[in-house]
């Protein structure tokens, strides 16, 4: 299906601010998950499908770091 | 939104709360004016590094926005340095640095301040720590070999002081009560939890009945009930915050006798029509953990606020704002996590003991898991946050993960 805006949404990790929060887990759990060492895991990958979108951007916006964004990639 | 003849979304409360409000309105469709308010001369930034990184030499505060942000995306007008002094709820008039602000809708974010020792005469040296402009003053003093002492062994005064540690300071830390954290954690895991301070070479003490401050003009110790003295440099007063409401006393907004804050409804309305209220400033039933509660974390004054602005600007689709809490706390490289509620009849340690470096405690409320707590599990803790909201039972919560450590006798 064509969209006005090709390109698939990827969740971008700041390694570097990222400190296991876990807010963006406690969001979307199937997407994002801390581990023992407190590092974060994309469980599903960084590509988010159209209709996850919203809960995934939910879960971007409320880090406390800041550690996460999402990006459009051609 | 039928408002006042195109009135504006008001918020008064330029921190977190307030920036999440105003974010979330936009977010939710409303094209009107919105004015954002704050008493601060910042815009707005995060406050937890303020007892954490930034008290290292040479960090920069976090803003939460940037002018452009604020100005081309949000088109909010942003009022610093103005300070609300009154309400007339009648004429939807909020009157800020003098002058007559007329709302549509009004969310008030005010937060809290630090309560001061109560009838000590004023002495350089002791601070308190809330705002930037406190957190560079409190940054300049800590330096190696500074002997301070933190009144309060609350999430703050724990924090300042494994800031202070870390960067050669002597610190000392003074409770009134038997244990730390004995309304957040309860007094089996707030004493639990002590222990990391003398572990880190930090004393704790406590049941420490404070008689008054030594000093002529700079303070220079804290005398205790009995006589001691303990050496200060510097005195940190972190013995809790009151909500930021005196400014609403004549307005006829509900506030609450025991503290102040400002009583809401479940969808964060205030007693007043068109007035709301989130973040460190607001109680309100919250359904999922049947009970009312006024919040002093980031997560709730996140979500609290963007909740009050999306029941602000579609009342009629308004719905009851509903969070098991949640809170994290950095000491000595180690981080405290907390979800629901230390309420409880029973407190039970599932994983690890009081001197492992790493533990579960769980909080049971009849047959319900109410609240868990964990030091250095950040993989658990989000899982029995889900369990809280979902009301598992105790037992279904307590054979979630099966025990890594041995429990000690």
């Amino acid at each position: 299906m064509k969209t006005e805006q090709e390109g698939i949404i990827k969740i971008v990790v700041d390694r570097s601010r990222c400190t296991g929060i876990g807010i963006c887990e406690s969001i979307a759990e199937d997407y994002f998950e801390v581990g023992d060492d407190g590092a974060l895991t994309l469980i599903r990958g960084e590509a988010v499908p159209p209709e996850e979108l919203e809960r995934v951007r939910e879960a971007v916006q409320n880090c406390p770091a800041r550690a996460l964004s999402l990006k459009v990639e051609k | 939104m039928t408002v006042v003849a195109n009135a504006p979304l008001v918020v008064i409360g330029a921190s977190l709360a307030g920036m999440r409000a105003v974010q979330a309105a936009r977010a939710s469709g409303y094209t009107g004016r919105i004015i954002l308010i704050g008493s601060e001369e910042h815009l707005p930034y995060d406050r937890p590094p303020l007892s954490k990184q930034f008290l290292l030499p040479d960090s920069q505060p976090d803003f939460l926005t940037v002018e452009e942000e604020l100005r081309d995306e949000l088109d909010v007008e942003v009022r610093l340095s103005s300070t609300a002094t009154s309400l007339d709820p009648q004429a939807h008039v909020v009157t800020v640095n003098g002058e007559l602000v007329t709302y549509g809708r009004l969310i008030i974010a005010t937060g809290a301040a630090p309560r001061a020792l109560p009838n000590f005469p004023t002495l350089r040296g002791v601070l308190t720590l809330r705002t930037l402009d406190d957190a560079k003053t409190l940054r300049e003093q800590i330096t190696p070999g500074k002997r301070i002492v933190v009144i309060g062994a609350g999430f703050i005064g724990s924090e300042i002081a494994s800031s202070a540690k870390s960067a050669g300071a002597e610190v000392v830390i003074l409770e009134a009560a038997s244990a730390p954290l004995m309304r957040a954690l309860g007094e089996v895991v707030g004493k639990v939890v002590s222990g990391l301070h003398a572990r880190n070479g930090v004393q704790l003490h406590v049941s420490a009945q404070i008689e008054g401050l030594e000093g002529e003009d700079v303070v220079t110790g804290v005398r205790l009930a009995g006589g001691t003295i303990i050496p200060a440099d510097i005195v940190v007063v972190g013995i809790g915050a009151a909500p930021a409401t005196s400014w609403l006393v004549r307005s006829g907004v509900e506030l609450s006798p025991l503290d102040g804050g400002i009583i809401c409804d479940a969808q964060l309305r205030t007693s007043v029509p068109d007035v709301y209220a989130a973040g460190d400033v607001a109680h309100w039933p919250n359904l999922v953990m049947d009970s009312t509660m006024r919040l002093e974390n980031w997560t709730n004054a996140a979500d609290q606020g963007r909740h009050a602005a999306q029941s602000a600007v579609s009342p009629e689709t308004a719905k009851p704002y509903s969070t098991v809490p949640y809170f994290w706390s950095d000491w000595y490289g180690q981080r405290l996590q907390v979800v629901g509620s230390a309420q409880c009849d029973e407190v039970v340690f599932v994983s690890g003991h009081e001197d492992s470096d790493r533990w579960v405690a769980l909080y049971r409320a009849g047959d319900r898991l109410i609240g868990a707590a964990t030091l250095n599990e950040p993989r658990r803790i989000m899982k029995y946050r889900r369990m809280i909201a979902e009301r598992v039972s105790w037992e279904e919560a307590n054979g979630l993960f099966p025990s890594i450590n041995p429990i000690a006798p």
